[in-house]
């Protein structure tokens, strides 16, 4: 047996014992690794998210269970704090003596704190481990409100960490030496408008100062900068480069570089040959990477020269990066800056959007060096890979940022025509020639096979899109169909199952799963089939509850402690003095959270399952009804007052929502759907930012469809001008039938339209021009739904079967008494995660 | 809330030492879940009708900490009978309670009996 000892369970030093675990001569090997910190390895790279929705525990990347099952020994705690070349051995903090064939060092890297006056004070944090965060958070924790905190350093890793202090209440400032952000990936531009873009999200960004103190008296109080200026802070977070951890190295006389890192070659060896370096500790041809691809890249070829000696490291090492920054994109390859006699930059920006996007090109059109893009990096695999391979560039380079004119044709042309080396996943090196073989050869069939058996897109997830499209044009180029089925239970698509069902007259899923599927179903094709049923035949979620989405099978919107929300309908947001009694006084009965939400009515949280009934019934009582927030339905019909009031008016905006919010409320759809209606061009109902706008004009109303905010805002498309009331009807009859039988489950009308074949004109021969014959039977349809409405929540409380799944306990009447509310602003909320 | 998750640890038929009644089979909605109390546990009792198959599990996710696996939804992947919960649809195997999305957490597992239509679960306290 040859005994391997690896120091550091870093994200390296972990990936190392995987492949090598995964070697066919692993059982030749007695591995075991000694990490300082005090769990096993775990996910640096989205170390943020323990702010957000991580435990630790999830962040791991594997559990103690699986070292063992290795037999690999993990000894967490444990300082290596001595190396013997001669003896061979490591001698860790307890004493205790190795032995060794070969050594692993994998240490990483250590946050670089600058010798700054005052650096040393308490509130002054790293961001490296979960220790550092947890720290933080107990720190920021006892911070009065509106307290502030600073980050020191504008890199890559600052951005994120003041998105971190902004996550943890504070008011987050960025301080950069440098005259702009990210100085070793942007350029000039590409910061200004990174720095509006960061600015609009409330943090404070402050270039070109150097700290000269930090001032305070236990604390850090002040900070004060070397032209003179200062800002008052309460927490500091440093983040202004690493230094290699190569303490070990350096003691026991193995090569280090001038600036830190221990030197190796090609292989990962050190200047001692039973020893290799990999991570952030290595120092490779002159570089340090602080990423951690080429970290597992070196990690696979150290596996490689303990067994068979095939593999070495690549001369240049790739540091293209794709962020996951705050609420923006950014990515940068290649060389982002170059430019000189045989290099030019093309560069688009858009100040209005915030989009930056720079590509580097050989003056004589040959190849692409590199770029950089802000603010939608949606095409960076792209480019990635067209720079990466030096793959021809088209006739006129720029349309590789501005796409060309005349489609929305894929810049890349097809993905087939990579070279099989592209890399298509670097975290974890899988190339575009093992994911297509991988189906070739028959060893996977679909999208999830491929990513177990490659693991592609497991690491950042940044390829996704682009392994999706390789399996799909591999399947088809293998003559293989590829449908957008619905999930393994049923082999259509959703436009498939709404004709299947309505013309089987099938009406329970489970003669859907008979007749047209197998297995049992799943929390994807229930709520497709629930939500054809109901617009087929208007079936409210009473009629089979447990194949609703979870939020539909109890008539409301579960929340983060598993209580539920109230929201009655308040069509076109007009309300009446005595029913905001109503709801004031049943929200004051049951202790219910209130707050008006931005659909124009009033939302009342914290119900418990068992009051939702009791809640109900007091409101329909008064005259409500269900505003159906939980589904995917028809929500609100958002107005603005219109010409009853307003002085620029020109129709009845309020009346007109309101019958258009009463005609079609209870559509269950493909997706939400929202309207609005706007009295004047001033759109004060932002009408063209929903799934149908009506804005009054001279002569009738113009009618938009499409829009949406949300995630990927759009505007609104006008379909038909100047039209009457009945007019308008008919063709939103049309409309909405239309998408409800054509669209994809969970496909706004927006995303619809854009897939739909001819685009907005082909809809309007659909609706208008009634092109293909259907426009009676469309209208026809909906006025059946509109005829067989009946309030769900009604249903529900009249009927005792009905009402008993309101209740947490089959056995006991109890209720739960796990979930804990705390008080917010004189109301309450649910304890915080 | 972590020491919750402590007081769930799978039982199965061979280990169970009480079988507590907790139901009539109708108290149950087909091709569902819902909740039953034992002593502290919060126990989620699913019926698979169209396999006329019973599971329960621990009616507390692991997750985020929260009381709601029996308001998931039930279904099967590659034959497994699953769960998903309801406020972030992390699926679990109501055979071995092992997570399906490839996370590390998973839930503790009961074994279920029907006998004259009544419901029953296995547990090993005391
Ligand atoms: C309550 C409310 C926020 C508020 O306090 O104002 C809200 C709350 C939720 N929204 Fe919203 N949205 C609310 C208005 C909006 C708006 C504004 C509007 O309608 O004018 C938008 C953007 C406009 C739009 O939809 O085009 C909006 C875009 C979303 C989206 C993104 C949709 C998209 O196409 O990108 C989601 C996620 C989804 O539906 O998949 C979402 C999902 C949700 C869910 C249902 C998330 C969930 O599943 O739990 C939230 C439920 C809260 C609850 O427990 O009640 N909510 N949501 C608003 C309720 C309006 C109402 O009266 O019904
Ligand atoms: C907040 C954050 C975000 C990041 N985001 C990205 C990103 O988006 N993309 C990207 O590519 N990279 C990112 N990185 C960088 C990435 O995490 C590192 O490149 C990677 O973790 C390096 O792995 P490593 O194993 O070399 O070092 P580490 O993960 O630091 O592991 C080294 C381990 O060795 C231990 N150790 C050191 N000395 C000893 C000793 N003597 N005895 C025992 N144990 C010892 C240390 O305690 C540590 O646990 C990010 C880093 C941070 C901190
Ligand atoms: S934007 Fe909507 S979904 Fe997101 S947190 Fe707010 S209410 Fe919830
Ligand atoms: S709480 Fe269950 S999946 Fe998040």
């Amino acid at each position: 047996m040859k005994k391997v000892i690896v120091i550091g369970n870093g994200m390296v030093g972990y990936k190392f014992c995987e492949k090598l675990a995964a070697h066919p001569d692993f059982e030749a090997f007695q591995v075991v690794v000694f990490g300082e910190e005090p769990r096993p390895a775990y996910d640096r790279v989205h170390l943020s998210e323990y702010f957000s929705d991580k435990t630790a525990d999830q962040l791991l990347l594997a559990g103690r269970d699986w070292y063992a099952s290795k037999g690999i020994a993990l000894h967490t705690s444990e300082l290596v704090t001595a190396i013997d070349l001669e003896a061979k051995t490591v001698t860790t903090h307890k004493q205790a003596v190795y032995e060794y064939d070969n050594l692993i060092l994998a240490t990483g890297s250590a946050p670089f704190v600058p010798p700054i006056k005052g650096a040393d004070k308490k509130g002054v944090f790293v961001y490296r481990t979960i220790e550092d965060l947890d720290a933080m958070k107990a720190y920021a924790a006892k911070l009065k409100s509106g307290a502030k905190a600073a980050v020191l350093g504008g890199g890559l890793l600052g951005l994120e960490a003041a998105n971190a202090a902004k996550e943890l209440g504070l008011e987050a400032h960025v301080i950069e030496f440098a005259p702009r952000l990210m100085p070793r990936q942007l350029d000039d531009a590409a910061s200004a408008i990174l720095q509006a873009k960061i600015e609009s999200l409330g943090i404070g960004i402050h270039l070109s100062k150097a700290t000269q103190q930090i001032a305070g008296d236990e604390a850090i109080e002040r900070m004060e900068f070397a032209d003179d200026t200062h800002l008052d802070v309460d927490m500091l977070i440093i983040s202004a480069g690493i230094r290699p951890r190569d303490e070990l190295a350096r003691a026991c006389g193995i090569q280090v570089g001038p600036r830190g890192g221990i030197v190796v070659n090609e292989k990962m060896q050190t200047s001692d040959s039973h020893v290799y370096a990999i991570g952030e500790v290595a120092l490779y041809n002159d570089g340090i990477y602080g990423l951690v691809a080429p970290g597992y890249e070196m990690a696979d070829v150290a596996v490689h020269q303990l067994t068979d000696g095939s593999k070495s490291m690549a001369a240049s090492i790739d540091m293209s990066t794709q962020l996951k920054l705050i609420g923006t994109e950014v990515a940068s390859f290649g060389d982002p800056f170059i430019e000189n006699e045989e290099v030019a930059a093309i560069t688009y920006v858009n100040k209005r959007n915030g989009i930056y996007k720079r590509i580097n090109v050989a003056r004589d059109g040959s190849r692409l060096y590199g770029g950089i893009l802000v603010g939608d990096s949606s095409d960076y695999n792209s480019l990635f890979q067209i720079y990466y391979n030096a793959m021809k560039l088209p006739l006129n380079p720029e349309d590789l940022i501005l796409g060309s004119r005349g489609g929305d044709s894929n810049i890349l042309g097809s993905v087939l025509d990579l070279p099989d080396t592209a890399q298509i996943c670097s975290c974890e090196s899988v190339s575009k020639g093992s994911i297509c073989k991988s189906i070739e050869e028959g060893t996977c069939s679909d999208l999830k096979d491929v990513i177990k058996c490659t693991k592609a897109t497991t690491g950042c997830g940044g390829c996704k899109p682009m392994v999706v499209d390789l399996v799909n044009e591999t399947l088809k180029a293998l003559g293989k169909e590829v449908k957008d089925t619905v999930c393994e239970h049923f082999k259509y698509n959703r436009q498939e199952l709404y004709d299947l069902i309505k013309i089987k007259l099938i009406k329970t899923f489970e003669e859907a799963l008979a007749r047209l599927g197998s297995g049992c179903g799943c929390e994807i094709c229930k709520p497709v089939i629930a939500s054809i049923f109901s617009s087929v035949y208007m079936d409210t979620a009473n009629k089979q509850p447990v194949i609703q989405d979870s939020n539909d099978r109890f008539l409301a919107n579960i929340q983060r402690n598993g209580t539920y929300s109230v929201v009655p309908r308040v069509a076109g947001g007009e309300i009446s003095p005595e029913k905001l009694i109503v709801l004031g006084e049943v929200a004051k009965k049951y202790n219910l959270y209130t707050k008006i939400t931005g659909g124009q009515r009033i939302d009342l949280f914290g119900a418990r399952l068992h009051e939702l009934p009791l809640i109900w019934k007091e409101l329909i009582d008064a005259g409500f009804e269900s505003g159906h927030a939980y589904g995917k339905s028809l929500r609100t019909v958002k107005s603005c007052v219109g010409s009853t009031w307003c002085r620029y008016g020109m129709h009845e905006s309020v009346s007109f929502a309101i019958e258009i919010e009463n005609r079609y409320r209870g559509l269950r759809s493909p997706h939400k759907l929202k309207g609005g209606v706007s009295g004047c061009i001033r759109e004060c109902a932002e009408a063209r930012g929903k799934d149908f706008g009506l804005i009054a004009v001279d002569g009738g109303w113009n009618l938009y469809v499409c829009g949406n905010g949300g995630a990927t805002p759009k505007h609104a498309i006008l379909l038909a001008e100047q039209l009457d009331d009945a007019t308008c009807i008919k063709y939103l009859d049309r409309f909405l039938m239309f998408y409800i039988r054509t669209s994809g489950p969970l496909v706004r009308t927006a995303p619809w339209l854009e897939k739909l074949d001819g685009g907005i004109e082909y809809l309007k021969q659909v609706v208008i021009e009634d092109s293909l014959g259907i426009a009676e039977e469309l209208e026809t349809e909906m006025q059946g739904l509109v005829n067989k409405y009946e309030c769900e929540w009604k249903q529900a409380i009249e009927d005792p079967k009905l009402a008993s799944r309101f209740k947490h306990f089959v056995n006991s009447d109890d209720v739960d008494d796990t979930v804990e509310f705390v008080s917010l602003r004189d109301q309450k909320m649910p304890r915080p995660w | 809330m972590e020491e919750l998750l402590n007081n769930y640890t799978s039982v199965f038929p061979d280990t169970a030492t009480s079988w507590v009644r907790v139901g009539h089979t109708s108290d149950f909605p087909e091709n569902g879940g819902a909740c039953v109390k034992h002593g502290k546990l919060q126990i989620a009792v699913f019926n698979f009708s169209l396999t006329s198959k019973w599971y329960a599990c621990q009616n507390l996710c692991p997750h985020k900490l929260e009381m709601v696996l029996s308001r998931g939804m039930t279904g099967d992947t590659d034959g497994i009978p699953k769960v998903a919960c309801p406020l972030h649809k992390k699926t679990f195997s109501l055979e071995d309670g092992s997570n399906l999305n490839g996370e590390s957490y998973q839930i503790a597992t009961y074994p279920v009996k029907i006998q004259d239509n009544m419901v029953y679960i296995g547990f090993s306290d005391k």
